[in-house]
């Protein structure tokens, strides 16, 4: 079954959240809710709502895979937005321990 | 923040009062613009176009901030500054564009009144580096020291950049439009791919003026610009580009973004029409108003006048013992180092390309380091090329020995300058919210493929651009060897083209074929720099050996006979 979570930009800071499974945004992907077709456009329009209260930038859904549990993109865009530069691992979400995102 | 002044003998334009008074004001009116944005009093929508026309995007991880260069050229301290701001409000580092200009990718949007306020201390800002105005006009590197330029076409970018600033007429045009100007015959600043390209020069009476290039651009729809005309007299260079500006409002298509740009007018609309429009704006508007005063250009002149030289001879023991002494300094002095004007100098292009680094990237570290050896060893002025590196445009040759190993220690003495390895590219998927593919770690390992300096120095000229969409940020189409990286289905893929040339006999690169998966693409490259070396007459480069044997045999080596 095809999978989506729902991307935004924080609007202070720019920095890319997705929503997550209590409809709080968090900061990386892997604590991310996965949503089917339908819930995903129920999210969706919830996600706008935040975004028309400037929390939030730039609101879309994505595909996903659910990999033990965990949501991961399956384009290289949003992989690479989750991560950070493939080219400086030093750098963006990659350089951050999961726990201290949480 | 103290208002600091550029070093005496630097070639940038010094700010006088009413500009930066116009800077600070404009400052002032962001800072509001961001408070309103945060509290909510503006939408996202409404706030969008305003944040873009100070340069702030929003991209793939984070804001990107753009900030203008002029020309290229930057005072010492405003490298530092730059470097301070990387380091406080970035993460150390920033990367230079291919239209001179400086990006910095994590930025934090309540951060950005300060950062202007930092930047309107050092005579900088983000203006005209978004939008559908006139961006930031650019030029060649060697300004100024080459010894083959005519006229210094720095005294002329900065009076276009002084008549395009927030003109009213030109703020809200159908598309962005970019002016490149070079006031040699041999162009550096790639005149032909730019909606305006002025050519300066002079006539037989020793007069100056401009042969006048449009409709040149990218972009998913190439074209080289054609000459409008082949002499503008100086007094008339405003009345003359605010003519084909007026044409291009006022004809310009605004119906359609991907037919807005004014190479499609020039191109599809017809060229004769184009010019006759623009002609009769011309004589309509030509006189006392959009003359340009001698006076004016007299004292811009001044900003720009040579630096105090020290009388030398041409030739320098020093640099030559060096050289034999030093293998490895004669290397990069082979490909770093070229001609000045002035006898007993040099120009030095400092090498952005680390093998297997990030194309145009610089640390604050490096920022403040080469900042430092400009105020010691070039009148305290560094520029930025349109091929991502930095330019020391006057060098004491006496000095060049001392220069390379301080660069060198810094990670900025990479010999590639003019090589194969020396390659453009945008930043990519890895950055850019607009790509469907990463540039950059194709570059990178290209660069490896080709890192033997012995190969390289073999290869000679031949230049590589990539970009990661079809707004081709990174010039693919005018590489010898361009990349253009496509999404298929979520995965990257990369198109061939050849052929490609920025120089004023310009070329838009042809397809060879079928785009490819990464890693076939970087082997595609090589198999064409073998056929090249294989193939190619004594004396010829690249572009010669394509244009004798033809796509052909490229072709069948990439995907067979057909």
């Amino acid at each position: 079954m095809e999978l989506k979570a729902i991307t935004a930009n924080r609007l202070r800071d720019g920095a890319v959240v997705w929503l997550g499974p209590q409809g709080d945004w968090v900061e990386r992907v892997e604590l991310a809710a996965a949503f089917d077709d339908a819930a995903a456009k129920v999210a969706l329009a919830e996600a706008e709502k935040s975004a028309a209260a400037n929390v939030v930038v730039g609101v879309y859904a994505f595909e996903v895979e659910v990999v033990d549990g965990v949501p991961k993109p399956l384009r290289q865009r949003e992989r690479i937005r989750a991560q950070g530069p493939s080219i400086r691992t030093d750098v963006g979400k990659q350089a951050d321990a999961l726990d201290r995102a949480a | 923040m103290t208002y600091l002044a550029p070093k005496r003998h630097a070639g940038v334009y010094r700010y006088d009062e009413i500009d930066r008074q116009f800077l600070n004001e404009r400052v002032a009116e962001y800072r509001g613009q961001v408070a309103r944005r945060l509290s909510g009093a503006l939408t996202e929508d409404e706030f969008k176009p305003l944040r873009l026309m100070n340069g702030l995007y929003l991209q793939l991880h984070a804001y990107m901030l753009r900030i203008a260069i002029p020309y290229g050229a930057l005072a010492t301290h405003q490298l530092r500054g730059l470097a301070r701001i990387g380091r406080r409000w970035d993460k150390g580092y920033g990367h230079f564009t291919t239209r001179q200009n400086l990006q910095f990718h994590w930025i934090r949007l309540e951060d950005t009144p300060e950062i202007m306020a930092e930047l309107a201390a050092i005579d900088m800002h983000a203006i005209q580096t978004s939008g559908n105005c006139i961006r930031n006009v650019t030029t060649d590197q060697f300004a100024g020291a080459a010894p083959d330029e005519v006229v210094d076409p720095r005294v002329y970018a900065e009076i276009l950049r002084q008549w395009s600033t927030i003109h009213p007429e030109f703020t809200y045009l159908p598309r962005k439009f970019k002016i490149a100007i070079t006031g040699s015959a041999n162009d550096r600043a790639a005149i032909r791919v730019h909606d305006v390209g002025l050519l300066a020069k002079r006539n037989e009476a020793g007069e100056i003026g401009f042969a006048v290039y449009v409709g040149g651009g990218l972009g998913r729809t190439p074209y080289l610009g054609v000459k409008v005309s082949d002499w503008v007299g100086e007094q008339d260079l405003i009345a003359y580009l605010e003519a084909i500006l007026r044409v291009y409002n006022q004809f310009g298509r605004r119906d359609n973004l991907y037919k807005a740009r004014i190479k499609i007018l020039v191109h599809q609309g017809g060229k004769q029409k184009f010019i006759d429009n623009v002609e009769a704006e011309f004589a309509r508007i030509r006189g006392p108003k959009y003359r340009l005063d001698p006076a004016i250009v007299e004292a811009i002149e001044r900003n720009f006048a040579p630096p105090p030289f020290e009388e030398l001879p041409p030739y320098s023991e020093a640099f030559d013992r060096a050289k034999r002494e030093d293998a490895a300094f004669a290397v990069w002095a082979r490909n770093s180092v070229r001609d000045h004007r002035a006898p007993g100098y040099a120009s030095v292009t400092i090498s952005l390309k680390p093998i297997g680094g990030v194309t145009g990237d610089i640390t604050s570290d490096q920022m403040d380091t080469v900042a430092d050896l400009a105020d010691r060893y070039s009148f305290g002025e560094v520029r930025v090329t349109h091929e991502q590196n930095l330019v020391l445009a006057h060098v004491r040759q006496d000095d060049l020995f001392d220069l390379w190993k301080a660069l060198d220690a810094a990670g900025l003495g990479t010999p590639n300058a003019g090589l194969i390895t020396d390659l453009i590219t945008c930043p990519g998927l890895d950055y850019c919210s607009l790509a469907n593919a990463r540039s950059i770690p194709i570059g990178q390992e290209i660069q490896k493929r080709f890192a033997d300096q012995q190969r390289q120095q073999d290869i000679g000229d031949l230049k590589i651009k990539m970009s990661g969409c079809i707004n081709a940020c990174g010039h693919h189409h005018l590489g010898a060897i361009g990349i253009l990286g496509v999404d298929k289905k979520g995965e990257e893929f990369y198109q061939i083209t050849l052929g490609g040339n920025a120089e004023l006999d310009g070329a838009i690169g042809d397809i060879v074929g079928a785009a490819l998966p990464p890693d076939e693409a970087v082997d595609a490259v090589e198999s064409i720099v073998d056929l090249y070396l294989e193939r190619r007459q004594p004396g010829e480069r690249f572009l010669d050996t394509l244009a004798r044997i033809g796509m052909g045999p490229f072709k069948e080596k990439l995907y067979g006979a057909a």
